[in-house]
């Protein structure tokens, strides 16, 4: 019965709809950036409308950070206190890469509910539905990151890299997850179901982020093991990060991340496109 | 340079090997309403898709105001519109953000954008829904808002994929005045419907549509005039006469009879009035009480049954058998 209050203005004025088409002209085509923000716009709705998926970006991020401080402090390095100091950029890294596979998930969801359909058929820069979907994500990473943070700094981490070390690694971190979520949208454009986005995520990032100098250092892995947290993109990060933060990076260490994020943005950036511009 | 709005040309869409599109040839004028007539499964929304660039064509070419389809995508994306079986407005936003994302992204300014929303909202009778979900919208609503975002800037097509398909006919009829005010304004429409009276309401030309291909194509009245020059509808007073009503119809016209949704009605073509009167009152005759009748143009249901062999969806309900013509 709450339909029936809207009567008044339920009438469709057909005057107003003539009128309305005749002042429809188009203004000039608008640039790849200014489209990309407007998506990032979306995103940033979307998080305004429905807060709760916060959630994922604030509690997840608490919960394994105490989580791997306390389980293996006290093994590892004496104390969390003293583990903490090493873990830090490691659970940073560990926490918002798996955050990233909700972005795959999510364009999964949005594709299957028709909207990109009205994007796709829009003359615009084709990618930038996706990149200002990865933009908007960039603002739920950094409230992960910034909870993160500050949650190690109760309990201990004392970055001597300062302020600005630690704001460059968030930054480079930004950049790569950036790059990371490529893969995502492509699995998503690929895959049938949220769910399949989901699981086949968990494998991926399962093994790059344990299979990695997060927890420990690799000295005392098996050769085999050594030789693949050598190659691991994830391993690359994390040494930038600790070496940003501890003020102690070098130009190699930045540059070898940089290097990746482009080679995973050159990688998936053109499969995801391709896969976009065909349709299903 | 052509002056056709659609043209087509063995227009082929296969999934799994199975054809959706079998060859569809079509030559749509620019200005006022084409109609898209067919099942569920016909591959009308398929063909849509093509045209619209959101799937690329295994096979034939396509153009749409003079553009390439595959080749000068972006061109015939610059010009057309689409408003999708389903709404394709996100659900998680306001009415008035969705408008003003489709504003922003073809370039109007940021105030520009939200006057140009706000205009949108006013016109289609959904300014006091601006702020609210669209999720929360009803299904007439939902229809309009979609609408509105496919022509914040006025397109020179606009592709309609059964924009009426599960409204009231309130809704329904809100959504003819738009499409009405729409080809007023000058922008050409291909409106897909399975609804044989909406393409009777509104298309200046239709093509009939089933399993992949284009079985027939004309105005209205061509089309009805295919099937033969009239229509006798009776509807008997009590459902249980029908099947004897029917037999007693064919007989007296020697012509098949269709029997409608409406379980007490039943229609059958006729050369002229004189065998159809005969008709009626050997009904009453034999005692059967006729509530109604009218000897009129045959409707799109007779057309659809006498070109394909079978009905096509009719009724009020969406219809909701995918099974059938689906891969």
């Amino acid at each position: 019965m709450t339909l029936e209050k809207e009567t008044p203005t339920l009438r469709t004025d057909v005057q107003a709809v003539h009128s309305a088409l005749s002042t429809g002209t188009r203004p000039p085509r608008p640039g790849p950036l200014s489209t990309s923000m407007a998506f990032g716009w979306r995103a940033l709705l979307k998080i305004k409308h429905v807060p709760e998926q916060l959630f994922d970006v604030t509690v997840f991020p608490v919960m394994i950070t105490l989580l791997f401080t306390y389980l293996f402090g006290g093994a590892l390095a004496g104390s969390p206190r003293d583990y903490i100091q090493f873990l830090l950029p490691g659970i940073l890294v560990q926490g918002v890469i798996m955050i990233t596979m909700y972005t795959g998930v999510t364009l999964n969801t949005d594709i299957q509910k028709g909207v990109f359909d009205r994007f796709r058929s829009l003359p615009i820069w084709r990618p930038s539905a996706l990149v200002g979907m990865l933009l908007g994500d960039a603002f739920r990473f950094t409230i992960a990151s910034t909870v993160i943070l500050g949650l190690g700094l109760i309990i201990g981490f004392r970055p001597t890299g300062g302020l600005a070390g630690v704001v460059a690694a968030v930054a480079l971190l930004l950049l790569f997850a950036f790059s990371f979520g490529w893969i995502w949208t492509f699995l998503s454009l690929v895959l049938r179901t949220p769910n399949a986005v989901m699981g086949v995520s968990m494998m991926v990032i399962t093994p790059f982020t344990f299979g990695s100098n997060i927890f420990v250092d690799p000295a005392t892995m098996p050769g085999w093991l050594q030789a693949f947290v050598e190659v691991n993109p994830i391993s690359h990060l994390v040494t930038a990060e600790r070496g940003l933060m501890a003020g102690t990076a070098t130009s190699a260490e930045v540059l070898m991340v940089l290097v990746w994020s482009a080679v995973l943005v050159g990688v998936f950036g053109p499969l995801t496109m391709r896969r976009y511009g065909r349709g299903r | 340079m052509t002056d056709l709005a659609i043209e087509t040309e063995k227009l082929v869409k296969t999934y799994n090997g199975t054809p959706a599109v079998d060859g569809i040839d079509l030559q749509v004028e620019r200005g006022g309403v084409h109609g898209f007539l067919g099942p569920n499964g016909a591959g009308k929304t398929t063909t849509i898709r093509m045209l619209a660039t959101l799937l690329r064509p295994d096979g034939g070419t396509a153009r749409v105001l003079g553009k390439d389809v595959v080749h000068q995508a972006d061109e015939v994306r610059s010009a057309v519109a689409l408003t999708g079986q389903f709404a394709s407005v996100d659900e998680d936003l306001t009415g008035l953000e969705n408008l003003v994302l489709v504003a922003r992204l073809l370039g109007y300014s940021r105030s520009g954008a939200r006057r140009r929303a706000a205009e949108l909202l006013d016109a289609f009778g959904l300014s006091e829904a601006s702020d609210r979900l669209v999720k929360k919208y009803s299904g007439g609503m939902r229809r309009r808002i979609d609408i509105a975002a496919s022509i914040v800037v006025t397109p020179e097509l606009i592709f309609l994929d059964e924009p009426t398909t599960g409204l009231d006919p309130r809704s329904r009829n809100q959504v003819w005045d738009i499409i009405r005010a729409m080809v007023g304004a000058g922008t050409t429409v291909l409106l897909t419907t399975q609804y044989l009276d909406e393409a009777d309401q509104l298309a200046d030309r239709i093509s009939v549509i089933d399993t992949g291909r284009v079985i027939a194509e004309g105005t209205p009245g061509q089309l009805k005039a295919s099937v033969g020059s009239g229509a006798l509808h009776v509807r008997v007073r009590h459902p249980e006469d029908r099947p004897r009503a029917a037999e007693i119809v064919a007989r007296a016209l020697g012509a098949e009879v269709l029997v409608a949704s409406d379980p007490a009605a039943l229609s059958a073509t006729v050369e002229s009035s004189a065998p159809a009167m005969r008709a009626i009152s050997e009904l009453e005759a034999q005692g059967i009480t006729v509530a109604q009748f009218s000897l009129g143009q045959p409707s799109l249901d007779e057309v659809f049954l006498a070109l394909t062999g079978h009905l096509a969806q009719s009724g009020d309900e969406p219809a909701t058998d995918l099974t059938e013509g689906a891969a």
